[in-house]
């Protein structure tokens, strides 16, 4: 483990992401700890729309709630969402991909048009679509994205699935007697680990971005929770007036999709064999 | 006269800084118009790497000529220094002046081109023709290969086309624009043995007809006894050794010269035939194979109606006695390995009938009494398990639990097989290839089987290594009194290992009996043909003959059968099936 975080560190990209990423994390664990400047939800009416300053870091809204607070708050809502709904479509998608991947004909033929239909939509307005129908809230978007994510986690996992289905120790192990769910999970599944963990830290992007969309839309976090989506949409009217209001949740939701960028990225490096440094 | 190359102190370094690693170091020789020279070593002796030194190949590997000199005679007479030549230059050499052909034919051809216009591009680009020139003298290049129907193979794509053929494209290729010089990379360890001789033939007649240099890299150094004028051997990137070939194979002087010369198997025509195990008929088989048959239908037609059935193995019997080894040799595509995957259950027979002799298992009951040994070490052992784990799996799969005594056995097994104490917390990277393949063993063995199956268990091994791999297995085999069904394609260690052999073609044995009676007298036509083609040091100075026969189709009508056997028998144990 220590090594592993120690080649992370030593990948240009992997340092920069890692720090970002690990920044997100220590803040969004403050926030849910409640160690905000202020409480996010406290109203200061005489600083209603205050620039920021010594007292308000990133000045305050239009109600004169204090953004800095509102974003570390946002920031754990987003995260929260989009760690759920990547650990759904993974373990969902793993699990697909594998059967379809061993028991192949009929079963794989349904599933993966299935999973191409549900591509064929843009990821947003499926999520939108799944939203709309069953009513907004935090926990349908950990759902939503979660649905929506899914096919892409199959697809990762089917494709070497089948590869490794017919490697020779598999054989070997069918020669054993082994069970298949031995077979599966040793054989099949701890091979996947490495291109999982990629996946894995591009999807956790992937899917902040679709939480923010959500939210921005109304059908995400409900107010008066804070989220970065919901705070970017309240921010629309006031762009002119109070332009902070807009300016750090915007680069806030944009150093955190390129912090996981980074560092999938450097964990592709590190954990495929054929692009590792000798 | 002087040398067309003369290689001198050649250093080869791959990686830079801490990491550089030198793969060859201080080579010399000359080699003359006209002359092979066959370079002989084992897997990472630097014999690679030097040949791709010449044609500075090795730079696109990421290696370096660090020092030393590399001097070709060109065709206008003047002397060029390879080592300091332009990419420009060397791209004019490659191919014009030095061709090359490498080990696996199906992999140095773009699947999606005829080869009759990858064999134009060359003409285009030395020789500059065009159209129907260049289309000629394609044609004229598949014939020099001996290609038959040239025309018509010029329209074909290399999936169309066996390995021995496509490796007779290479060449054509390689010769393409008369090069003065050939580098023949293992051109022929991919291949069938059969296929091997008529490749080796050709490769000594096309030398005589353009009198061009050869340089010959093998392993196996009982290839180079029929092409070479002058052998070096290479050890971990030096050569130990070089002379004439005469001198090389009668007197060596050389440690491992001699160590390659003796230890490593040679087929001596069934003299070295293993002299124990003499078979009581009135013994329990260990396995017992009757009436096997495997088939593939084929589907054609708008509704998928089955049209006819490739025939992988068509009526298969032997019986397999406890402490005997039963050898199934044939070339690729025969069904040996299909003969052996349906014994195991991983390809479903189509008919047939085994029993298996039970026996007390140590660890635990099981119900496979047969286990298996795979030809890649690479590929049989999951590269995420550490060793515990993967000799825990076939107990784990008998449904026992993994206590002290399974432990116990795990070390005693390890120690047993000749690998280090503290193995079982390693993974299988940082075992070799012959330690993968005792690992594997290990694995095989942990359920105390009767009966285990080594598919081509050694072909993948050095040749050294299998040497001492075939030792432990006969040990091995007298220790647990095992049954072995050793299938091979390679007579020379079939003949060190197998009490018994049954040759199969075309998914038929068609020869069967006393490995010494097979070997010294074989019988039916296909068996002497197999044996014929086998390199060997004492038969260096006979010649092949051609034969560009293809192996028949498998693929029959719907409901043949094939007519029942008829078999000959010659002496108490061989029987040959009569041809009809």
């Amino acid at each position: 483990m220590m090594g592993f975080l120690r080649s992370i560190f030593a990948h240009p990209s992997g340092r920069i992401g890692g720090a970002i990423v690990a920044a997100y994390l220590l803040i969004a664990i403050l926030g849910a700890l409640g160690l905000t400047p202020y409480d996010p939800l406290m109203q200061f009416r005489i600083d209603r729309l205050h620039a920021p300053t010594v007292a308000y870091w990133m000045g305050t809204d239009l109600f004169g709630r204090d953004v800095a607070s509102r974003l570390m708050k946002g920031i754990g809502q987003s995260f929260t969402v989009a760690f759920f709904s990547v650990a759904i479509a993974t373990a969902a998608g793993t699990v697909l991909g594998l059967t379809t991947a061993w028991f192949g004909k009929r079963w794989d033929a349904i599933l993966m048009r299935l999973m191409d239909v549900l591509l064929a939509f843009p990821a947003i307005l499926l999520a939108l679509l799944i939203v709309t129908v069953v009513g907004p809230g935090t926990w349908t978007s950990v759902a939503a994205i979660g649905i929506v994510y899914t096919p892409i986690f199959t697809r990762v996992v089917r494709g070497p699935a089948l590869s490794l289905k017919s490697r020779e120790f598999v054989d070997a192990a069918r020669t054993f007697g082994s069970s298949r769910f031995y077979i599966l999970t040793r054989h099949l599944l701890l091979n996947l680990v490495a291109p999982l963990t990629v996946q894995v830290t591009l999807a956790l992007a992937w899917a902040l971005l679709t939480e923010a969309g959500l939210s921005f839309l109304g059908l995400g976090t409900q107010p008066p929770a804070a989220s970065l989506g919901l705070m970017l949409s309240d921010s629309r009217n006031l762009m002119e007036s109070a332009p902070w209001l807009m300016i750090f949740p915007g680069i806030t939701i944009m150093l955190s999709i390129l912090g996981f960028n980074l560092l999938g990225d450097a964990l592709r490096d590190i954990l495929d064999p054929k692009t590792r440094r000798a | 006269m002087s040398p067309i190359l003369s290689v001198s102190d050649l250093h080869v370094g791959f990686g830079r800084g801490a990491k550089a690693r030198e793969v060859v170091r201080g080579v010399s020789f000359d080699l003359a118009a006209g002359e092979t020279l066959a370079i002989v070593g084992e897997s990472g002796s630097g014999k690679s790497v030097t040949a791709l030194s010449i044609n500075r190949l090795v730079d696109y590997g990421g290696g370096r000529i660090t020092n030393g000199s590399i001097r070709l005679l060109r065709t206008d007479g003047k002397i060029s220094e390879l080592t300091e030549a332009s990419e420009k230059e060397l791209t004019r050499i490659r191919g014009g002046e030095i061709g090359m052909i490498f080990q696996e034919p199906m992999t140095s051809l773009n699947p999606v081109l005829t080869i009759g216009r990858q064999i134009e591009e060359s003409f285009r680009l030395h020789r500059g023709l065009t159209g129907n020139q260049a289309r000629a003298a394609a044609k004229d290049a598949l014939d020099r290969v001996r290609i038959p129907d040239a025309e018509r193979r010029l329209t074909y794509t290399p999936n169309q086309l066996s390995g021995g053929m496509l490796q007779r494209v290479m060449i054509a290729m390689a010769l393409a624009c008369n090069p003065r010089l050939l580098i023949a990379d293992e051109p022929t360890t991919a291949l069938d043995v059969t296929v091997q001789a008529q490749i080796m033939a050709l490769l000594a007649e096309l030398k005589r007809e353009t009198g061009m240099s050869m340089i010959f890299i093998t392993h196996d150094i009982g290839l180079v006894a029929g092409i070479a004028d002058r052998v070096m051997v290479m050890q971990d990137g030096q050569a130990v050794e070089q002379g004439e070939l005469g001198q090389i194979l009668d007197h060596p002087k050389h440690p491992y010269t001699q160590h390659l010369l003796h230890a490593v198997p040679h087929f001596s025509g069934g003299n070295a035939a293993r002299p124990d195990g003499q078979r009581e008929r009135t013994a329990e088989p260990a396995l017992k194979v009757d009436g096997l048959v495997v088939r593939y239908p084929l589907k054609g037609g708008w509704f998928g109606r089955p049209t006819g059935a490739v025939h992988a193995v068509d009526g298969v019997d032997f019986d397999l006695l406890p402490g005997e080894t039963l050898a199934v040799v044939g070339e690729s595509g025969s069904g040996k390995s299909t003969t052996a995957r349906a014994v195991l259950g991983l390809v479903p027979a189509t008919r047939g009938a085994f029993s298996m002799a039970r026996r007390e298992l140590v660890a635990g009951d099981s119900n496979l009494p047969v286990q298996m040994v795979f030809q890649n070490p690479y590929a049989s052992l999951n590269p995420r398990l550490s060793v515990d784990s993967i000799l825990a799996e076939p107990v784990i799969a008998s449904g026992v639990r993994i206590d002290a005594a399974v432990r116990d056995r795990m070390k005693m097994l390890l120690k047993r097989v000749g690998l280090p104490e503290n193995s079982l917390e390693r993974y299988p990277h940082e075992f070799s290839g012959g330690q993968r393949q005792r690992l594997c063993i290990a694995r095989a063995l942990m359920l105390n089987p009767s009966v285990v199956v080594l598919d081509e268990a050694v072909s993948a091994l050095d040749v050294s290594v299998q040497a001492r791999v075939l030792e432990l297995l006969i040990d091995l085999q007298k220790e647990y009194g095992l049954a072995y069904l050793f299938i091979s394609h390679d007579m020379a260690v079939v003949e060190r290992i197998a009490h018994r052999i049954a040759v199969i073609y075309a998914g038929q044995i068609v020869e069967i009996g006393d490995a010494r009676s097979v070997l010294s007298a074989p019988r039916h036509p296909y068996t002497k043909k197999l044996i014929a083609a086998v390199p060997t040091i004492d038969r260096r100075h006979e010649t092949f003959e051609l034969d560009t026969r293809q192996v028949p189709s498998l693929v029959r009508p719907l409901g043949f059968e094939p007519p029942k056997a008829r078999w000959m028998e010659y002496g108490p144990d061989h029987k040959v099936r009569a041809e009809a």
